[in-house]
């Protein structure tokens, strides 16, 4: 019994590792979306956000300033999806692939010319790094049994990104649904002609909302490269922007239901991490193949069966042209 | 020619002089000059783009002039933007509603006007003002409920709602009524009067010359940009605007002579259709049409025509009874081949002509050969007969005065009247046995109207059979030689044109028996 508890535990601990850049980039992309903009660029902004932070952590070796210049470097992408589909009306979805391939491709080129390491960062070690926050008593309570383990691993241990990931949701949530910002925000990307006609400016509206995408993308890439690994590698986001598109989608565009997404895909590919090799009773061993695919299969399913009535924000990927 | 019927001594609210607005190199607006009196209703009623919308775009801050000024209350105003527009109480309805579907009543009217960062105070304020508001006008709109789940008639209260919160005293309303039924038109008139009662000024425009007769005080004409007058509304007549409108003279009435009926056309028997959610929107209805005949169905829209037009050319499916056309039976194992009733000579102008009767992408052209692209005129072995194909649209458009009368031009860049021709034309030019048509002169022109309606009557003078179906009762009055009246899915009365009037068919359509 206990023995399954730690495993449980254990799957738990890292389900929240996993989804802590899920949740950023998902709820980057719901501000985007929120307003209007479709923002398929949310991998290129976390993996440009991650070069970013790990290159400066790695010159400065201020983990600090290498979450700065992530942010710096997210905002700007975003503000350029911003400059491209909304100030010139250009279509969002070429904008934001361009941004995804731009990025892919000057990363490990600049990494290269920096640092002469085929394309990746120096490793960090120490202050250039977030490193896991202890919880005081950590030690004492892990030999209580159940309570210590749900304390010692799940609760405690984690980087201060995680932590910052999941008390997000209920503020964002507070801010789209509670405020006057919120209000406007959720207007603009269903009837930004309405918004226009109320005397609140659309373009502006939309620059704000790509503002706070930027700046939570540059959250999720720092802590991709500077505090759950330790450095940069080539295409490091591996597809996390497209699987918080994805948690997005099934989400809903609801704060709540979108971490529960992202929780949802993080834990599958928690399990299908402990799978490998793991003989189950009665079937044996399953071909490492398919463990790994179970992550892919699962946000299929779910996105082509289960989503049913999932509504995008109606004004969503059309730039606002004033009628004329 | 413009005639200043108002006197100086008259309390002008809105003062507005000489405005120019360009649109690349349409003159929208040439020198426009209209004074409005406090506590009246003002019509502005002109065809499509005679630039009514445009005009009151300016004054609403929408778009800027090119030229010309605004006077509220005797003071110059400068108006930019919407916002500003508000400042100086102006209040716009617009025709398409300014309106966030997901959002509730509530927060529809405080959006832009809230003040604050947390939404809840400017929510609660927005209640209390709401409800004092509600009193004053019987409104008559929950403020919790969603905007999107709403019908279009209480849509435009909120509308409305929307600008009184804001303080305005000039409403504009852009073509208001063109959405309601009947029973909204009603209510929208009785909020109006009501708040002219109280002092606020309306600015209505339109192109039905009904409305402007019913609720006026006084109306300006505009055609192509101009001013074409300004006077009194009892001073004038529908068949004055109507010239003015036009520039032309227009006959309201159409001129029918009797015709003897031949052979049956169409017989439909105990017909029952079920919409997607299996609710019976056509529920055991029978009627027939002869050779040179037209059936009008009257009814507010919804109570069954659309499922009835779709089953009748094989569009929907029948789920009980028979339609036999011509000598053809068809029933639930027996369907409509839409492609095939066409060739056995059913034509079909569709209720709305931008989802089904064109694809506006399509260049005209190519618009005006849809569901003929297999005749043998349009098609070679392989290829369409491009040349032929434009030869004979050039020559189409010209006899149904299709302007402008370029078939090459893109479907979307024609007026909605115009598009409606070549529909009209499509459907009519190979003199089917059996015409449908759904809505023929929604959205069209006041001179469209008067010569679609005499193709239709020409169309029956050669012993064709036209089912018409249409949510104006006037067109339905004037065109049919029997009206069946639809109300909730059923027949609920078959009443020959002579005896029929405007009242007992209201009350038939209201459901009253």
């Amino acid at each position: 019994m206990l023995e399954y508890f730690t495993i449980f535990s254990l799957l738990i601990d890292s389900t929240l590792r996993v989804a802590t850049p899920l949740v950023f980039a998902a709820l980057a992309g719901l501000f985007a979306e929120r307003s209007g903009v479709v923002d398929i660029g949310l991998e290129g902004k976390l993996l440009g956000a991650a070069f970013a932070a790990a290159a400066a952590a790695a010159v400065t070796g201020s983990a600090f300033i290498g979450l700065f210049a992530g942010i710096l470097c997210s905002v700007f992408l975003s503000l350029i999806h911003g400059f491209a589909c909304v100030t010139h009306k250009g279509d969002q979805v070429v904008s934001g692939m361009a941004i995804n391939i731009f990025v892919a491709g000057i990363g490990p080129t600049l990494a290269l010319a920096w640092f002469k390491l085929g394309g990746q960062t120096p490793q960090l070690s120490g202050d250039a790094r977030f490193s896991p926050l202890h919880f005081p008593g950590e030690e004492i309570i892990a030999n209580i049994p159940y309570i210590g383990l749900i304390y010692s691993e799940v609760l405690s241990g984690h980087n201060i990104f995680v932590y910052l990931a999941f008390i997000l949701v209920p503020i964002v949530s507070w801010v789209v649904y509670k405020t006057r910002f919120g209000l406007q925000l959720r207007a603009v990307g269903e009837n930004p002609e309405a918004v226009d006609t109320a005397g609140i400016s659309v373009g502006m509206m939309r620059y704000k909302a790509l503002f706070i995408t930027g700046l939570l993308c540059g959250f999720g890439g720092a802590y991709i490269s500077i505090a759950q690994n330790a450095g940069f590698i080539r295409n490091m986001s591996a597809g996390q922007g497209f699987l918080a598109l994805a948690a997005l989608i099934f989400g809903k565009w609801k704060p709540g239901l979108t971490l529960f997404a992202c929780l949802l895909f993080a834990f599958t590919d928690a399990l299908q991490a402990r799978l490998q090799g793991v003989s189950i009773p009665g079937i044996g061993v399953i071909p490492v193949q398919f463990i790994q695919a179970l992550p892919y299969v699962l946000t299929v399913i779910l996105l082509a069966g289960f989503i049913g009535k999932a509504v995008a924000p109606k004004a969503s990927g059309i730039p606002y042209i004033k009628e004329r | 020619m413009i005639n200043t019927a108002t006197a100086n001594s008259k309390n002008i609210i809105l003062d507005i002089k000489n405005i120019d607005k360009w649109f690349g190199h349409v003159h929208a607006n040439q020198s426009v000059s209209i004074q409005i009196e406090k506590s009246t209703i003002h019509g502005i009623i002109g065809e499509n783009g005679a630039g009514k919308s445009t005009l009151m775009s300016i004054v609403y801050g929408y778009y800027q002039a090119d030229n010309g000024s605004i006077y509220v209350n005797g003071k110059e105003a400068f108006i930019s933007s919407p916002v500003q527009a508000l400042n100086h109480g102006i209040g716009m309805v617009h025709q398409h509603f300014m309106l966030v579907e997901p959002f509730t009543v509530l927060e529809n009217i405080i959006l832009g006007a809230e003040t604050g960062t947390i939404l809840e105070n400017s929510l609660q304020r927005a209640r209390t003002e709401l409800k004092k508001l509600e009193e004053n006008y019987s409104l008559n709109v929950d403020p919790d409920a969603i905007v999107g789940e709403l019908p279009v008639g209480i849509r435009q209260r909120v509308e409305i709602l929307k600008a009184l919160y804001r303080g305005a005293d000039i409403f504009i309303l852009d073509e208001p009524t063109g959405v309601l039924t009947p029973q909204e038109v009603e209510h929208l008139f009785k909020i109006l009067r009501s708040l002219k009662k109280q002092g606020k000024t309306i600015i209505l425009i339109t192109h039905k010359l009904r409305e402007i007769m019913d609720l006026t005080d006084n109306v300006t004409v505009m055609r192509q940009g101009k001013v074409v007058t300004n006077k009194a509304t009892k001073e004038t007549n529908k068949e004055e605007l109507a010239e003015l409108m036009v520039g032309r003279s227009v006959i309201l009435s159409v001129n029918k002579k009797e015709k003897k009926i031949g052979r049956e056309i169409l017989s439909v028997n105990n017909l029952t259709i079920l919409d997607e959610k299996n609710i019976e929107k056509v529920k055991n209805i029978s009627f027939n049409i002869h050779e040179g005949e037209i059936i009008g169905i009257a009814g507010v829209a919804g109570n069954g025509q659309t499922e009835l037009l779709e089953a009748l050319t094989g569009i929907r499916k029948i789920n009980d009874g028979t339609i036999n056309f011509l000598n053809k039976t068809f029933d639930n194992s027996r369907p409509i081949n839409a492609k095939e009733i066409r060739k056995d000579g059913l034509a079909h102008v569709p209720e709305d002509r931008q989802k089904m009767g064109l694809v506006t992408a399509f260049s005209a052209n190519e618009s005006g050969i849809l569901g003929y692209q297999d005749l043998s005129i349009y098609k070679g072995k392989i290829f369409l007969k491009k040349y032929a194909i434009l030869k004979d649209m050039y020559n189409k458009f010209k006899r149904f005065d299709v302007r402008p009368s370029n078939p090459i031009l893109k479907t979307s860049s024609f007026s909605g009247g115009n598009q409606q021709k070549i529909v009209l034309v499509r459907e009519m030019d190979q003199e089917p046995e059996l015409l449908v048509v759904g809505q023929p002169t929604r959205g069209v022109d006041i001179g469209a109207i008067e010569f679609i309606h005499k193709q239709l009557v020409e169309l029956r003078n050669k012993g064709k059979a036209i089912l018409l179906v249409s949510v104006e009762l006037d067109e339905v009055l004037s065109l049919s030689d029997k009206i069946l009246v639809m109300f909730d899915g059923k027949i609920v009365g078959k009443i020959n044109q002579k005896d029929a009037d405007e009242k007992t068919l209201g009350l038939l359509m209201a459901g009253a028996n």
